[in-house]
């Protein structure tokens, strides 16, 4: 397992690294350059200069390449002259209040489409079966943004049920007022919960072909204890990739949903710096975005390979 | 359907016309057989139909229909559906039908090209990294997964603010960081087919590198290349449509129907439903046929594998 897991973390290091590489190389895709481009329209020439020097920009690409993943390093992501703060605050701010939602959609969707899934592939080609294979399909099909837009549309505004524009601006926010997220977490849900069910009923399927079914119930094992004990539980292990790999869509369709309802996450800061042609705060929200995607996916992984010694000895 | 299945069963090999087929006829290519099965799955051939219907519509509607899309009239502000104007007006009194048309065509136009960008980057990235293996191999898989871990919302997001004006750079930005799982499938394929006899023999007579991925792979993963390319043009109108809502898309006047949809919604409290439910349904029809027909091509292609 410590060779696993020192050879996985090794390999998210490296791809944290391409992560820096590639956000450095969109850096300078920045039209008049990239000091030009961080500092903003607004920015006197003096400005611009210190900026450069600040973060190395006026030196040779290798060096400044160093300098920057320095900062980046230690957190710092330069300053946001537009909004007069540094671009590491912004975004901490925002982390909170997405994490709770992606996470909770996370939570929910897992947990609800194990069972569905399952109900599916055991009462395979009923008409149960089939109409959730189509809703799912339809939710995995249809855009998050138009999901999040009906849901705000039916129970704001049509049934009134909900009390709309709530703006949720911190974690506090999120936490302490359930029902201003009950439509975001449940876009989220809905979205995820398409993708995992579908995953779940076909490897319930291939696991209910597999030898050691029939061992099971040769030796007596009851249907309950042959589905929960043995099934359920091998099909299970495989989704644990399943998730890590979702995560980049996942924390995408945060964007869309912090947009739809005015929650301001990540994504939201993410879109308004880009409506304001802040490169700075985008670049800075979408190396970050990718570089905690590397974290979940690795914490994925090594808890598959704890789950699965297979894993660990290829 | 049998005749396909008997004609590689039995031995020996029944004559055409034991097969009811004219004796002129040529052997069935592979595309024949899939299009055999594909037609078999009657959800695909609707949404093949839709399609076209769909492309017929916003293509050749506007030869037809004469409304003013980017025309403000302001006597005319918004008017429900009625005569004159079969899908309303919006608030600057244009014509919802005819803008509706011309999104149409713009989300088709960005989706295809798009599309067949990522699938062409993805399938030649793919097989020159499972034809190579090693480290070059996992150099390209290790740059791509980085790629792929930065949440492609927010790459679109900083990148359509860098080159979002022009609807040909657009469809670049979106061609370009769309060919991810295409690059995958075709990987294992190329890693596959590199190591059966053909590819040994066509190296033994002295074909190299490139040859063996344009005339071997590359021909050889069409099918996993036709059926990705299907799900990539979902993927890009998807997108396209996704940053057109938020306000990052494309501009005036060359909207998608994302765009219209984000106009719409700004006035869903004074219940102007025209204004957001066809583009609604249609964004939502479109993506769902692409990706129907994907999979009933994925069965067409699979099948034929089977079959052999």
């Amino acid at each position: 397992m410590t060779a696993y897991l020192i050879r996985r973390s090794l390999q998210a290091l490296v791809t944290v690294f391409l992560v820096t590489i590639f956000a450095f190389l969109l850096l300078h895709l920045l039209p008049g350059g990239a000091v030009r481009g961080l500092a903003g329209p607004k920015a006197t020439p003096l400005q611009v200069k210190l900026l450069a020097h600040e973060m190395g920009l006026d030196q040779p690409l290798p060096v400044q390449y160093i300098k920057w993943l320095g900062n980046v390093l230690q957190g710092d992501f330069g300053y946001d002259y537009t909004n007069s703060q540094s671009v590491g605050s912004e975004i901490a701010g925002t982390l909170g209040q997405s994490a709770y939602i992606v996470g909770l959609s996370l939570v929910l969707a897992i947990v609800i489409s194990i069972p569905v899934g399952l109900l599916q592939a055991v009462r395979r080609n009923t008409f149960l079966d089939h109409t959730m294979t189509v809703v799912s399909f339809v939710l995995w099909g249809v855009p998050t943004f138009l999901i999040a837009f009906l849901l705000q549309d039916l129970f704001e505004d049509q049934l009134r049920w909900i009390a709309p524009n709530n703006e949720i601006a911190s974690f506090h926010d999120a936490f302490s007022s359930p029902a201003s997220i009950l439509l975001p977490v449940a876009t989220l849900t809905l979205t995820t919960f398409a993708s995992y069910s579908r995953y779940v009923r076909s490897a319930v399927l291939d696991e209910l072909t597999q030898e050691y079914v029939r061992t099971a119930i040769a030796k007596g094992a009851s249907r309950r204890r042959m589905l929960y004990g043995h099934v359920l539980r091998n099909a299970m292990i495989p989704m644990i990739t399943l998730i890590g790999l979702s995560l980049p869509t996942l924390v995408g369709g945060a964007v869309i949903i912090e947009n739809v309802f005015n929650i301001d996450g990540i994504g939201m800061l993410t879109t308004s710096a880009a409506l304001q042609n802040n490169f700075g705060v985008t670049l800075a929200a979408t190396l970050i975005a990718g570089a905690l995607t590397v974290i979940g996916s690795l914490i994925a992984d090594l808890s598959y390979a704890a789950l699965d010694p297979r894993v660990r000895l290829d | 359907m049998t005749a396909t299945l008997e004609d590689d069963v039995l031995p020996p090999e029944p004559t055409a016309v034991e097969l009811g087929l004219d004796s002129a006829e040529k052997p069935r290519s592979m595309f024949r057989r899939g299009w055999e099965v594909f037609a078999e799955n009657r959800l695909a051939l609707v949404s093949l139909i839709f399609l076209v219907v769909f492309c017929l519509f916003c293509y050749l509607g506007p030869v037809f229909y004469h409304g003013d899309a980017f025309v403000s009239n302001l006597d005319a502000v918004d008017l429900p559906p009625g005569a004159g104007h079969p899908l309303g007006t919006d608030p600057n009194g244009e014509d919802v039908l005819a803008q509706f048309m011309h999104g149409g065509q713009i989300s088709v136009n960005v989706g295809v090209l798009s599309g067949l960008i990522s699938a062409v980057i993805g399938t030649l990235y793919g097989a020159v990294a499972g034809y190579l293996g090693g480290w070059v191999d996992a150099l390209m898989m290790r740059a791509m997964d980085a790629m792929l871990s930065i949440p492609l919302i927010f790459l679109l997001i900083y990148l359509g603010m860098v080159y979002g004006h022009s609807t040909t750079l657009m469809v670049l930005v979106i061609g370009f960081t769309g060919w991810f799982s295409i690059t995958r499938l075709i990987r294992g394929e190329a890693m596959s087919i590199k190591v059966r006899d053909y590819v040994a023999a066509a190296r033994m007579m002295g074909g190299r590198g490139p040859r063996v991925i344009w005339k071997h792979i590359l021909p050889n993963s069409i099918g996993t290349t036709v059926v990705n390319t299907t799900f990539s043009i979902a993927g890009a109108i998807f997108y396209l449509s996704t940053l057109s809502f938020i306000g990052l898309g494309l501009q005036a006047p060359n909207v998608d129907l994302g765009a219209i949809l984000n106009t719409g919604t700004e006035y869903v409290d004074q219940g102007y439903w025209w204004l957001i439910y066809p583009a609604a349904v249609a964004i939502i029809l479109v993506i769902l046929a692409f990706n129907v027909i994907g999979d009933a091509l994925r069965d067409a292609f699979e099948t034929r594998l089977q079959k052999r």
